[in-house]
């Protein structure tokens, strides 16, 4: 985080919006998310100079033209190991890396997971349609069972995973999870994904309109989704439903939905507690199960020791401990002999 | 004491064989240390196996360590050996047939057991029948004289047998009167936390020495005058560190921090290893998690400014290409590192080869020209990684460096610049000065001369932009498909490149410079062997010369003007014959090849016999 001081000009969102064309398909749940971030940015306290957007390749991965920022569009599934090396070279920048569920974690999968362990602090939007929109209509890791597509007329019998579970499993320091059609939602987890310290990772479910259109109907849909989204917030019980009437209780080992009177009640019911990694690997498995709403919000924020920090910290312990180096004590080191 | 005959010599080539448990490495380092202090010239050659430890006693396992040290400036690790030192039967079967008829062997006696012999093939025992009539046998039962020497020590038997390799160094500094005070200094330090293995391998060292003086087996000690080289400070250094150095020096020449993106790969991880040392130099050092995140890295670090390099050895530059192209495309500074090894795939790893030429010069995807830069001796490492580093700055492109395991491993005396008189390196960083009458920023907008883009890293005010690996409209950089574009940007950045060549000082002829029957013109580590090869045979009378490739790509401007004085061209290559087919596309003159590709290095006298054979 850079959040160093306040811009002396106040900036709008105007300001991150670039010269380039938008040129995703009309209807594309992508506008939204970039929306979402140039409404965001004004707000915190980042120079604008100092943001770098860094993506791979898909139809996500041109976020980066339309942000007036710094922006690096790479090469497939690399945009977390570009964006290291802009964090480590300069920890006064604030960078993002913007991804889709093929370029993150399918081709790009190792990074994702190293990019996660390593706690650099950085910030990760994974954009998943759960389809390959660019190369016109192929399965992907998050593509569920059984689905037809081009590469899979037949049906899909390629089991996916859930790109959160992944990121629990590689000791994501930060996860949360927001929709194309909530502003609102997304707007509260891209800012506490930049406040974070360390490697935020935020999933938000798009709608490939093209593609693979309504796929997350159930959570979109103004009228299903009280029904099936849960909007977690830490030290908050965990309630849904048009009026809030279910929660969710712990039912000796099992989580379970209940109808909130007199025996459950918002005070005796689960609370959210980001830091309990107990209850986050609950959630994101009711991410994956029919019976249960499909969390949404921060699922998981604790505090680690970030890479760039212990780089940067060592290299600092090292110039105290044995003295700047210069390259004079580098060439003499060493036997050495005159002739 | 008995008083031995000194004898002077003026070159010696020394071979330690041995299990690949027995510090073959070790003892070798000690001796070429040793021996640099004492200032003589010297080359070495690790030869090693990929396995960390094979079956022990096999032929698999033996590890070698060659040096060639002389009282002349020298540039190979030497043809033959004149000793060689055999720490058990395999090594000695491996090696024999490389010794110089009438060298010397010097051998562990108490290592020829049964077994051994049979684990390396031998009917009978070599060091009792008369295999070895026509060498000088020291057959010398070192396990036996250091267990004696260390029985009170308290070690086990484990323990003390691992002396060994230090009598052994210990009998070899007595016969060339070298000083044992640096390899005490350096036990003491290494085993500063087991004080007591420092004293057995100290023990063990001196047994050795002793036992030459002593014993009346060796009646001659032999002694090599220091050579006659450019006066200076000198330390030994192998290409791999050298390569280190030239880039920490290149950073603090151009006022930049150092980046280096990598995953480690025999034979280049050395690098990884000497930066990973120099935080209090303010390098950062990432060990990515694959050879494709080392390079990545290494962009996105140059991106935000700093002299950003990967390392790696053909495998890893294999999986490297993608993002090289990403470099061309973004124009970004960025130095590759080849370490090149045996290929195809995972090939011999820790053998030397020169077959990744091509894959160097043409291996992307698309029309993505690189400069390409070879290094030719292991302290010429250094300057090699200067350069690529400056050209990398200047023109604003990737640009990779080759080396090979013969260098990176292998060491000699550098000559060590005083730091005052490098080279500055100017690097410019553009602010809102730069921009437009409209206030936009041009990342595409190239410098006259030299076609560079400029290098606006984030965190500047109002020079806000967006790169990346789609084609670029020219100046704007803005992402554009148009045809006619496209062909323009594919011959600016091809132009780009070849205005590098203006870079390069005048090719040099080493021999007859207005030209004559025979040259013999190579690139990268046959630097040495060539050299040899054509002095020895001039000294004969023959008429023949030596030109060598600093840049293999572009070629230089007045290559074709030199190979248009000469009769006959000789190109000796470690590979199938890579850099003559790309001489042969850009130049009418006939050319002969000279292949070899077998894991090692030219010898001298295999590129002599050529020139003889062209010459008649």
């Amino acid at each position: 985080m850079s959040e160093v001081k306040t811009n002396e000009i106040k900036l709008t969102r105007k300001d991150f919006v670039s010269s380039s064309e938008v040129r995703w398909c009309p209807g594309c749940g992508d506008y939204a998310i970039l929306a979402n971030m140039q409404r965001v940015l004004p707000d915190l306290a980042t120079k604008k100079e100092n943001y770098v957007f860094v993506s791979g390749i898909g139809c996500s991965s041109r976020f980066p033209y339309y942000m007036d920022t710094y922006g690096f569009h790479g090469i497939h599934g690399r945009a977390p190991a570009i964006a290291s090396g802009v964090k480590l070279a300069n920890p006064e920048l604030e960078v993002w890396v913007i991804t889709g569920d093929g370029d993150g974690f399918s081709i790009g999968g190792n990074h994702m997971i190293h990019v996660l362990r390593r706690n650099i602090d950085l910030n990760i939007i994974l954009f998943n349609n759960r389809i390959y929109g660019l190369t016109k209509g192929q399965y992907s890791p998050t593509s569920q069972l059984g689905m037809k597509t081009k590469s899979s007329p037949w049906g899909s019998v390629d089991r996916p995973f859930n790109p959160a579970s992944v990121a629990f499993g590689a000791e994501a320091t930060f996860i949360a999870r927001g929709i194309d059609v909530d502003a609102k939602g997304m707007q509260d987890v891209l800012t506490r994904a930049q406040k974070h310290k360390g490697t935020s990772f935020v999933e938000v479910y798009q709608n490939c309109i093209i593609f693979n259109d309504g796929e997350f109907e159930d959570v979109s849909n103004k009228k299903t989704r009280p029904d099936n989204a849960l909007y977690v917030e830490h030290g908050k019980p965990m309630v849904f439903g048009k009026d809030n009437e279910k929660g969710i209780i712990i039912d000796g080992s099992h989580p379970r939905v209940v109808d909130l009177g007199e025996k459950y009640t918002p005070e005796n019911i689960l609370h959210h507690d980001e830091t309990n990694p107990i209850i986050t690997n609950m959630l994101l498995q009711m991410s994956l199960d029919a019976s249960f709403p499909t969390p949404f919000g921060v699922l998981r924020a604790v505090d680690a020791p970030t890479y760039d920090d212990l780089l940067h910290e060592q290299i600092n312990q090292a110039k105290k401990q044995r003295g700047e180096g210069t390259l004079d004590t580098l060439f003499y080191s060493g036997d050495t002999w005159e002739v | 004491m008995t008083t031995k005959a000194i004898k002077r010599v003026d070159e010696i080539t020394i071979r330690f064989a041995g299990d690949s448990g027995d510090g073959m490495q070790l003892t070798g380092t000690r001796f070429t240390e040793t021996t640099a202090i004492q200032g003589n010239d010297l080359r070495t050659l690790p030869n090693y196996p990929a396995e960390i430890r094979a079956p022990a006693g096999t032929l698999a396992g033996v590890s070698a360590f060659q040096l060639n040290f002389s009282s002349h400036a020298i540039y190979t690790p030497g043809d033959s050996p004149d000793v060689l030192v055999a720490m058990n039967p395999a090594a000695l079967k491996v090696h024999l047939k490389d010794l110089k008829r009438g060298g010397v062997i010097l051998a562990n006696a108490n290592a020829f057991t049964e077994r051994n012999l049979k684990l390396a093939n031998w009917d009978s025992n070599p060091l009792e029948d008369n295999t070895l009539d026509d060498y000088v046998l020291y057959s010398v039962e070192m396990t036996k004289l250091v267990s004696n020497a260390l029985e009170d020590s308290g070690l086990s038997s484990k323990d003390i047998e691992r002396t060994k390799n230090m009598f052994a160094l210990g009998l070899l500094f007595w016969m060339y009167n070298r000083s044992m005070d640096s390899t005490i200094k350096w036990l003491e330090e290494k085993f500063k936390k087991a004080p007591e293995i420092a004293k057995a391998n100290v023990v063990a060292l001196k047994t050795g020495y002793n036992y030459g003086d002593t014993t009346e087996i060796f009646t001659t000690t032999y002694r090599v005058d220091k050579a006659e080289v450019e006066p200076g400070r000198y330390k030994s250094i192998t290409g791999n560190d050298a390569i280190a150095y030239g880039f920490v020096a290149a950073a603090s020449q151009a006022g930049k921090e150092l980046f280096l993106g990598s995953y480690p790969i025999t034979p280049a991880s050395e690098i990884l290893h000497a930066l990973s040392a120099l935080r209090n130099f303010g390098v950062k050092t990432f060990q990515a998690e694959d050879e494709i995140a080392g390079i990545a890295s290494a962009i996105g670090a140059s991106f935000a400014g700093d002299l950003a390099i990967t390392t790696t050895s053909g495998p890893g530059l294999a999986l490297k290409s993608e993002a090289i192209g990403l470099a061309v495309m973004t124009e970004l500074p960025l130095v590759i590192v080849n370490v090149q090894r045996g290929g195809p795939s995972t090939g011999l790893p820790t053998k030397t080869e020169q077959a990744d030429l091509m894959q160097a010069i043409y291996g992307r995807n698309g029309e993505a020209p690189v400069p390409v830069i070879a290094a030719q001796s292991p302290a010429d490492c250094f300057d090699a990684a200067f350069e690529a580093a400056r050209v990398a700055f200047k023109y604003m492109t990737p640009v990779l460096l080759l080396s090979d395991g013969y260098l990176g491993l292998g060491s000699e005396p550098w000559r060590i610049p005083n730091p005052k008189d490098l080279p500055k390196i100017e690097v410019k960083h553009p602010d809102k000065s730069i921009l437009d009458e409209d206030g936009v920023y041009m990342p595409y907008r190239r410098d006259d001369k030299t076609l560079a883009r400029p290098w606006a890293i984030p965190g500047t005010p109002g020079l806000e932009h967006r790169i990346g690996g789609l084609e670029k409209e020219d100046v704007t950089g803005n992402v554009n498909y148009e045809p006619l574009n496209h062909e323009k940007m594919i011959h600016l950045r091809d132009e780009k490149i070849k205005r590098v060549a203006n870079e390069y000082a005048p090719t040099q002829i080493s021999g007859n410079k207005a030209g004559g029957k025979l040259l013999v013109l190579g690139w990268g580590s046959t630097y040495g062997a060539i050299h040899v090869a054509v002095e020895r045979a001039r000294e004969k009378g023959y008429d023949v010369s030596q030109a060598h490739l600093r840049w293999v790509f572009p070629l230089p401007n007045d290559l074709g003007e030199i190979l248009d004085k000469f009769e006959q061209i000789l190109v000796p290559e470690v590979n199938l014959g890579q850099l003559i087919k790309i001489l042969r596309m850009n130049f009418p003159n006939e050319m002969t090849g000279l292949d070899k590709i077998q894991g090692q290095p030219f010898k001298a006298s295999e590129i002599e016999e050529k020139i003889y054979e062209m010459l008649g």
